[in-house]
């Protein structure tokens, strides 16, 4: 296990964020298989969408953010986990670009919602607007209303990359995904 | 005591984000729920201008859990398009891949997602009821579980290159043949995950008994049944009839897949960004019905390899007419699993299983295509209409989380009503409020198409159903 330290104090505290993403990049991390295993006994993981906590907790030693900012709820939550957050991770395109998510900026929210809940409906066809976080004017890639930490490509990352990130932070290094991408 | 609204947010071990909340009268007993999906992305509409055969690459960002299911969707769309018969290998190899992917998306939803619940207890500690809870309570089954979701992912990658969004299904068939040295490969380690999978199911034949609570209010109610069935009426994911049952065990009627605009049809509702879809002969709600494992194993007529079939039969003998309870999608999922892997080995042990004629060339033909196929979860249809250049001009999709949106609504209402009561709140009872989510493993970035969140809400009504108050989950 390259990197990961043998014997440490206490566990990491990492976090998962899935904003504006297909999931993918959650399923690239899952790709790392068996060395998952062995990730676990390193870190502790204190939210995302593997584990039951509700609320974003205090102090969290790193996050991975898969996804853009796409609605209200995004805005707010990205704000939250920064602020709540050491080494903050953008994993992938979508996070970092914007990427396929931010493929509606052509058309506009409002087009969208139009072609999906009235064009595409039969019965009852309206917007939702009731209790759901309502969409951004335009979806923007997460470095843009944070600061991030460390930008992760890929649609998706490798397992293998996202395992060597994870290996070097958790040894206590920052990762220089420069030298990896020449 | 006051009314009160409980919020559920966010609904956790699921694949997406999402909130319940749940409306108590002053009883404390729950009045009405509703499932809502906070996210959207909007797919349909920003395809637009791009060209079709695009659309397979595209499309599967929809889901990085089920991207195959997406390619393969939107690539039939697109054979359509270009009015081709694919060869005979392409499909071969096109039915490998997506029962690679029933099997990786269903060890994720059971082993990932729902053991904590089952081998941990619906009870148990919320800080250590997740996958990692299991690797420490019970190393071997969660290894076993790692070992089934790597080697659907394992499979994908041998035959496409890539594990996630590979862009080797494209219109017309795939893009390159399979090597005897990874049909080898696959070959070679289906004995293991076969025994990985059926160990998993025996021992959540012999857990049930535990459940019967669970069991009789997981969505436990008459729906229609819908989903593929081959030529035969046997199980099948990619290609064949639609059929539809009802909850007595009878065929209500098979249809061409590619009609589905003539029996189909989807509502909007105000509060969620999934739209539900309803048989259209029955109208809305009557025509509600349920898609996914539990449905495929209720609507067919039998199962063409050995060990799967034995299962289906008894799986069979647990009610009369169809099995209705949700809480058997996770019994359905493990045989699945189990028929994922016998159907792959005999699909490569097949002769022509190394053919390199896998793909068909032509150019635009038609002007609009369908393309339906089985995802792990349910139907998922793909609709695209082209211009003379193949630019897309518009396109529909409707997803497996939206075929069971209603399902899954009522579902949260049976079970909040059977374990939340006002007066005695415990973590167990909102627990299992989430795990009648998890047995239909919604897939909220596919339902959505879009950014998908799931979030519920519960509006209070009076008994004579004046609206009272609604719940503003934020
Ligand atoms: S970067 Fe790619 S894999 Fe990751 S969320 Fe976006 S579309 Fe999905």
């Amino acid at each position: 296990m390259t990197g990961v330290p043998d014997q440490p104090k206490s566990k990491v505290r990492l976090a998962t964020v899935w904003l504006d993403g297909c999931s993918g990049c959650h399923m690239s991390l899952l790709d790392t298989d068996e060395r998952l295993v062995a990730l676990a006994q390193h870190v502790s993981v204190v939210w995302g969408p593997l584990v039951d906590a509700k609320v974003f907790p205090e102090n969290v030693d790193v996050t991975l953010v898969e996804g853009a900012v796409s609605s209200e709820e995004d805005l707010h939550r990205i704000r939250q986990v920064r602020a709540r957050t050491k080494i903050l991770v953008t994993l992938g395109d979508c996070a970092i670009t914007g990427n396929v998510s931010a493929m509606r900026n052509n058309f506009g929210a409002n087009a969208v919602l139009k072609r999906a809940y009235l064009e595409n409906a039969t019965l009852d066809a309206q917007i939702p607007r009731q209790v759901i976080p309502p969409l951004l004017a335009m979806v923007r890639p997460v470095h843009e209303f944070v600061p991030v930490d460390v930008f992760v490509p890929g649609c998706p990352p490798s397992a293998d990359l996202i395992f060597s990130v994870l290996s070097e932070l958790l040894a206590g290094k920052m990762p220089n995904l420069a030298a990896k991408f020449g | 005591m006051p009314r009160q609204t409980i919020v559920i947010d966010p609904v956790t071990r699921i694949e997406g984000h999402s909130k319940i909340s749940l409306h108590l009268d002053e009883e404390g007993h729950v009045e009405e729920a509703y499932f809502h999906v906070t996210q959207f992305r909007g797919f349909e509409k920003f395809c637009e201008g791009r060209p079709y055969y695009e659309m397979p690459s595209l499309m599967a960002r929809i889901c990085g859990i089920c991207p195959v299911s997406h390619l393969i969707a939107s690539a039939k769309a697109c054979d359509a398009i270009l009015a081709v018969r694919i060869p005979e290998n392409a499909v071969r190899l096109r039915k490998v891949l997506n029962l690679a992917q029933i099997l990786q998306s269903h060890a994720l939803s059971f082993f990932y997602l729902s053991v904590p619940d089952l081998l941990l207890g619906m009870d148990s500690d919320p800080a250590a009821r997740n996958v990692f809870g299991v690797m420490e309570a019970n190393p071997a089954m969660a290894k076993d579980g790692v070992r089934l979701r790597q080697f659907g992912q394992q499979i994908i990658e041998w035959l496409a290159g890539k594990r996630i969004h590979p862009a080797w299904v494209v219109p017309g068939g795939v893009s390159s043949p399979l090597t005897a040295e990874n049909r080898d490969r696959i070959l070679a380690g289906i004995p293991e995950a076969l025994a990985n999978a059926t160990r998993a199911l025996d021992w959540f034949k012999n857990e049930m008994e535990g459940f019967r609570e669970e069991i009789r209010s997981f969505a436990n109610f008459p729906t229609l049944f819908m989903g593929l069935v081959g030529e035969d009426g046997g199980l099948e994911h990619y290609s064949g009839k639609l059929r539809f049952l009802d909850a007595g065990g009878h065929v209500v009627a098979d249809y061409a897949d590619t009609t589905y605009p003539d029996y189909l049809a989807e509502i909007a509702h105000p509060w969620s960004y999934l739209k539900t879809s309803f048989y259209k002969p029955l109208g809305y709600p009557d025509g509600v019905y349920r898609v996914g494992p539990l449905a495929r194993l209720n609507i067919i007529d039998g199962i063409s390899t050995p060990r799967a079939s034995q299962e289906w039969a008894e799986f069979r003998e647990l009610d009369r007419g169809a099995v209705l309870s949700s809480f058997y999608y996770h019994y359905a999922r493990l045989i699945e699993m189990v028929y994922a892997l016998e159907k792959i080995e005999q699909l490569l042990r097949e002769p022509d299983a190394l053919d390199a004629n896998v793909r068909a060339h032509a150019s635009v033909n038609n002007t609009e295509g369908i393309g339906v196929s089985e995802a792990p979860r349910g139907t998922l249809m793909h609709h695209y209409k082209v211009d003379g250049d193949g630019l897309i001009t518009w396109a529909n999709l409707i997803i497996a989380t939206g075929h069971n949106n209603a399902a899954m609504n009522r579902g949260v209402l049976q079970v909040a009503r059977h374990f939340v009561h006002g007066n005695k709140l415990t973590e167990g009872m909102l627990n299992r409020v989430e795990a009648v989510i998890r047995t239909f493993d919604p897939c909220l970035s596919c339902s959505t198409h879009a950014d998908g969140r799931l979030a519920l809400e519960v509006e209070l009504r009076s008994h004579e159903g004046e609206l009272l108050d609604v719940c503003h989950t934020r």
